[in-house]
């Protein structure tokens, strides 16, 4: 039985890399270039409207140290948000139709699948922001404000930088889920990475159904690194969660979702 | 809430409750299947994080890898993660059950090694100056201890496997993410809005459920609450 089902998954890869090898693959509508830069541009135009939605919210909130109770339960919650729900709602709701043309040139190529995203990333972004912000040392803030701070220049100059590396944890929590989540889009009738599995599953080609779940992981994956490396990028070097610094600065986060 | 469950965009709406009466029997077959592909989930999850987690906290160097391996898979889609086991186990709930354990094993194994970390040098020095043999200590002293960070994990699996488990409708595993794909297709809103607050209601449900456990597994916690 082993020997058999070893050859049957050679075979198999074997299907998949010849897949991989088709030209025809390579270009069109159905193509696997047009297909990533949809499922990108999806992914990307949502985050970032959750960010600039969930952002503001969580740095007013936890500056001023209110309403956390609710945006922490509010985040657990959120890991539950049934996106399929949401994203089966909005297309009975607003019809998959092409959104208006101003939707289209920011990346909205379909208007429920960026309603669902939206929902599915504001949760992390508004906790991580509310808990980096409300996590700042009080003896800082108060040294801020003893140096003549203003209250937004605390914020946005003491508070905002010590507060980033959460801040960021939340987007890369945020970003994996939304390019995860892209993949349903297809199911509604959309396009994105979630093409090749759905219509796959459809006509029960396997081979087909394999390669959009190794595209779709892959591309996860590389968000996920590629975001890191973001971070470091904008995290003040002495303040480096992975390097566990200064412990009086920031507190340890309790364990994020990231 | 209330004006996005009212009167609907089509002139069709959010929520018929006359269809809610009529399909009880269907809304629970549907809830217990999902609870059930959640509840196998978590319990394989933990069997398997248990081990590795006490493992990675004796022997160290073996916990970046655990993570790191454990991270990639929580990475994975879950519909990608479905697809790919699909030419392997087919339309089955192996193929369901197999990526919601993964994704339970990141956080779980984090919470475990956080919870036994914390246990105080103290007390382990205390156990093995009584006499006590290291199951023993585990078992007794320092799993006990742990339990709170443990639970906390527990909680955090629990509540976003709820959330996963729906995706798996789209391979046939049932679920409230059934009652979800046959409202679509019958262009029917009820039965996704039961099914996406039912959902929502079950995760917080079995997360307040989970804080109880939790106070009524570590009443010492409680009493020195008290006694500060």
């Amino acid at each position: 039985m082993g020997p058999a089902i070893a050859r049957g998954g050679v075979n198999f890869l074997g299907h998949v890399v010849d897949w991989f090898a088709n030209g025809d693959h390579w270009h069109g509508r159905e193509g696997v270039p047009y297909l990533v830069v949809q499922h990108l541009e999806i992914s990307a135009i949502s985050l970032l409207f959750a960010i600039v939605i969930a952002l503001p919210i969580g740095l007013v909130l936890g500056h001023l140290r209110r309403g956390g109770f609710l945006a922490v339960s509010f985040s657990n919650i959120g890991r539950a948000l049934p996106s399929l729900a949401i994203l089966l709602l909005a297309v009975l709701a607003f019809g998959v139709g092409s959104p208006p043309k101003v939707f289209r040139t920011v990346g909205i190529g379909s208007f429920p699948t960026f309603i669902a995203l939206v929902a599915l990333a504001v949760p992390p972004v508004l906790t991580n922001t509310y808990v980096g912000m409300a996590g700042v040392d009080t003896e800082l803030r108060e040294a801020a404000r003893g140096m003549g701070m203003s209250g937004a220049q605390v914020l946005r100059r003491v508070e905002l930088p010590v507060a980033l590396p959460l801040i960021m944890a939340g987007v890369r929590t945020s970003a994996v889920a939304v390019v995860a989540t892209a993949t349903l889009a297809a199911y509604v009738g959309w396009g994105g990475l979630g093409r090749y599995i759905i219509d796959g599953l459809a006509v029960s080609d396997n081979v087909r159904v394999f390669v959009g779940a190794l595209l779709v992981a892959l591309l996860s994956i590389v968000v996920e690194l590629a975001l890191g490396a973001v971070q470091r990028a904008v995290v003040s070097r002495g303040l480096q969660l992975r390097d566990q610094p200064a412990p009086a600065v920031v507190q340890r986060p309790a364990p994020t979702n990231a | 809430m209330t004006s996005l469950l009212g009167a609907g965009y089509n002139g069709s709406s959010w929520i018929d409750w006359s269809w809610v009466n009529d399909h009880t029997t269907e809304i629970s077959t549907r809830l217990r299947e999902h609870i059930v592909l959640a509840l196998l989930a978590l319990l394989y999850g933990l069997v398997i994080a248990l081990p590795l987690a006490i493992l990675a906290s004796r022997k160290r160097r073996l916990l970046p890898p655990i993570l790191s391996v454990t991270g990639v898979l929580y990475t994975i889609p879950s519909l990608a993660a479905f697809a790919f086991l699909l030419p392997f186990t087919g339309l089955s709930r192996e193929t369901a059950l197999i990526p919601l354990t993964a994704y339970s094993l990141l956080i779980l194994v984090r919470n475990v090694v956080t919870g036994l970390d914390g246990v105080p040098a103290e007390v382990v020095e205390a156990a093995r100056g009584m006499g006590y043999s290291a199951p023993r200590q585990l078992v007794q002293i320092e799993l006990p201890l742990a339990v709170p960070a443990i639970i906390a994990g527990i909680r955090i699996a629990a509540v976003t496997l709820i959330g996963l488990v729906p995706v798996a409708a789209l391979i046939g595993q049932g679920g409230l993410g059934a009652m979800m794909l046959d409202g679509f297709q019958r262009d029917f809103r009820t039965p996704i809005t039961v099914a996406g607050v039912l959902v929502i209601a079950l995760a917080v449900v079995t997360d307040a459920a989970l804080v109880l456990v939790q106070r009524l597994a570590t009443p010492w916690a409680r009493r020195s609450r008290v006694a500060a």
